[in-house]
């Protein structure tokens, strides 16, 4: 993909593919399919768009990434530097001011398994479709974008994402904003690499087009069977993320969340949305045929009391 | 000469329509002795504490008042004010369909304070929002920036929004006659049917949009409240609400706001009270019926028997049979009292329903769960300041307008 031409394309495209897709998905629903709502249409992500693979059997828990992060994206100073890894005595999660953590896992199995944590920037997000104000915008090339300027602060994209991802500096009166990782999207357009993936000495985060770390993950797992479980995490999840995973042991082992559905998430609410316009349609006849039906039985009524001696001719 | 009597006469008129329309009659110092009650001094105290609090919410954000984590971004203020709230506020599009629509004529008495209670609850739905809300002054954003025609919660904004208009159409005829002008309040009462049809459309979407919400969730809701039918359960409950809401509202006005009420509304009372009944039964059978084909429908009979599925049976057989097998009874044996305590209690249920949804079944899976479930005081005191407030406007009101009873000069005109 040329870069000023995806740039050029991005916001008129993804909202015209969004409402593409929920149209196509609204019109399925109606002709009953309720349960399967949208399922073939949803939107499955933009072609050639990039992601990202972490290994966890690669990661060695330099925090390397971290830094990266913090730096790529102007973060405050941490609390404790970079490099003391005493921070894995406790799980850690991102913070307004942090884009990504690295936790340290010891498996049933024995194994210590580190993993890196951030937004998975999905391809159909939850986020995204949860925002009233669409300050959310999934871009062509991969990473999930959000406008600080159109966001009034309800939160439903935390509610929705099912990862537990944004967050929300709750300490600001006036300007409280959501605060998650951007797959450096500068960067990005800019042809580098996100600073994660540059900065890790293992290789254990790759940059790339999402079907070329697909076909990857999968040589990886084909290549060393031994190492890895059989699934790429990410390939499916949530309907799919642009960053994908890589395990040496089962998933849950390592805190990723469970009870994740293989569908998007607002692949559950197209029935209900697309109800919403015939409603609009439906009610107003419906309701006002009866308001008639009443008023014609009691005018009728009223007739028959005041006009009794007609009644009695016939 | 002349223009000083016309004025000293226009004065002494401001005079008397200023202690007619909001002293209720009284001088000045007449009414403020009467202000001096036990209910008003609790009034003052709550919100002596919780005015502040809100004062510190916005000099200080959120972190300073509520709960509100990363995992958990919405507490008790939702969960209370707009979960809560917005189902027992349905009052006014149900009074308004019985009454207009399907010509149910013998429920006049309370067809204003259906709509009353209805536009407050709605005002203070809002409310809630404004201070939960990170950045409020952006409220208007889903109406005019950009739409996020996607989300469940771009409807609720909106119906909410368009329905509040509505409901303050609906019941300006009331503020109308209060103020005594006939002409603009013969305009209010030509729209009455289009607006309570359009009503209808606007709160059937957003009741149900509320459930749909979380539609958006699964996995983080308690898979027996999370349910592909919660926009229905979530409509079907607000109609029950809204009839049970009506007793609750109408017993405690009659109790105590009753100089405010007439003969019409004192002597129907107990009859339209049953009726009310009648139908609020019927609405929570339907309910707990759906209720059942729910956990069927996604076989999740299992999951009664964990802790989780303890608190939905206590759920659904203390909060929702129950108070309906009170209600049956007291329908059947002709007792208001037994369906106004029917009524109290199916109300109840309903707070227990949502934020059962809202804040107990949400994220229930996460460690220390239960911390998060219990707010902070502060968030507590907020509740308890708008709560306040909410009554003390809605008295304000009923004690002034033609609410609960009848101007003798528009009689039959309704």
């Amino acid at each position: 993909m040329k870069k000023d031409k995806g740039k050029g394309r991005s916001r008129g495209l993804s909202r015209r593919a969004f409402l593409g897709s929920m149209a196509l998905a609204g019109g399925t629903a109606v002709l009953g399919h309720p349960k399967k709502a949208g399922g073939s249409e949803n939107f499955t992500g933009y072609p050639g768009s990039y992601g990202m693979l972490t290994d966890l059997s690669l990661c060695v828990g330099c925090r390397s990434c971290e830094k990266a992060c913090n730096e790529a994206n102007d973060l405050p100073e941490p609390e404790t530097p970079f490099t003391d890894s005493s921070v894995f005595d406790e799980e850690r999660r991102t913070t307004p001011g942090v884009y990504t953590v690295v936790n340290r896992y010891e498996t049933p199995g024995g194994k210590v398994v580190y993993r890196k944590i951030q937004c998975n920037h999905c391809m159909e997000p939850a986020c995204a479709s949860a925002c009233p104000i669409h300050a959310y915008t999934k871009t062509p090339e991969g990473p999930v974008h959000y406008n600080e300027d159109l966001c009034f602060g309800c939160r439903y994209c935390m509610i929705a994402c099912p990862f537990y991802v944004p967050t929300y500096d709750y300490e600001s009166a006036l300007e409280p904003k959501v605060e998650k990782c951007i797959m450096c999207l500068g960067r990005i357009r800019d042809g580098l690499k996100p600073a994660c993936a540059a900065a890790c000495p293992m290789g254990a985060v790759t940059f790339g087009r999402r079907d070329d770390l697909l076909k990857l993950a999968r040589q990886r797992i084909l290549r060393s069977p031994d190492t890895y479980v059989d699934h790429i995490y990410g390939e499916k999840e949530a309907g799919g993320l642009n960053w994908l995973y890589l395990s040496p042991v089962p998933f849950e082992q390592v805190g990723f969340p469970k009870d994740v559905p293989m569908q998007p998430p607002i692949s559950y609410a197209k029935g209900f949305l697309a109800a919403v316009p015939s409603v609009f349609v439906i009610w107003p006849a419906f309701f006002g045929m009866l308001y008639a039906a009443v008023r014609h039985r009691e005018n009728h009524e009223t007739e028959k009391e005041g006009a009794g001696s007609e009644e009695v001719r016939k | 000469m002349n223009g000083e009597a016309e004025y000293a006469l226009k004065k002494t008129d401001f005079r008397s329509w200023f202690m007619g329309k909001l002293l209720m009659g009284m001088s000045w110092p007449e009414y403020m002795r009467s202000l001096v009650t036990p209910f008003n001094v609790v009034a003052g105290a709550v919100l002596a504490v919780g005015l502040p609090v809100i004062a510190v919410r916005f000099l200080f954000g959120l972190e300073s008042v509520t709960h509100a984590s990363y995992e958990y971004p919405w507490g008790l203020l939702l969960g209370w004010g707009l979960f809560g709230g917005v189902p027992l506020s349905a009052t006014g599009f149900v009074m308004a369909t019985m009454y207009y629509i399907f010509g149910f004529k013998a429920y006049k008495p309370l067809v204003r304070l259906g709509v009353l209670t209805g536009f407050m609850g709605y005002l203070f739905a809002v409310l809630y929002l404004l201070v939960d809300l990170g950045r409020p002054w952006r409220i208007y954003y889903p109406m005019v920036v950009q739409f996020g025609t996607a989300s469940v919660l771009f409807l609720v904004a909106w119906h909410v929004a368009t329905y509040l208009t509505v409901q303050f159409l609906e019941f300006s005829t009331t503020i109308l006659e209060w103020l005594r002008a006939r002409r603009v309040r013969l305009w209010a009462v030509r729209i009455t049917i289009a607006m309570t049809i359009a009503g209808i459309i606007l709160s059937t979407l957003h009741q149900s949009a509320l459930g749909a919400m979380f539609l958006l969730a699964p996995g983080k809701l308690h898979p027996l409240w999370y349910s592909s039918y919660i926009p229905q359960l979530f409509l079907i409950s607000s109609v029950y609400a809204a009839l049970a809401m009506v007793i609750a509202v109408s017993t405690l006005v009659a109790r105590y706001l009753r100089g405010a009420t007439d003969e019409t509304y004192r002597g129907n009372l107990d009859r339209l009270t049953l009726g009310l009944g009648k139908g609020a039964v019927a609405a929570m059978y339907v309910y707990f019926a759906m209720k059942l084909v729910a956990v069927a429908h996604a076989d999740l009979w299992g999951a009664l028997l964990t802790p989780y599925g303890y608190w939905y049976l206590l759920e659904i057989l203390g909060f929702v049979l129950a108070p309906a097998l009170v209600l049956t009874y007291g329908v059947k044996a002709a007792s208001a009292l037994a369906v106004r305590f029917g009524a109290f209690w199916a109300v109840m249920g309903i707070l227990v329903n949502r934020l059962n949804v809202s804040i107990v079944a949400f994220n229930w899976n996460l460690p220390h769960h239960i911390e998060h479930i219990v707010p902070p005081w502060t968030e507590v005191a907020i509740v308890g300041a708008l709560l306040t407030l909410h009554i003390l406007i809605f008295r304000w009101i009923v004690n002034r307008m033609p609410v609960v009873r009848e101007e003798p000069e528009y009689k039959e005109a309704h």
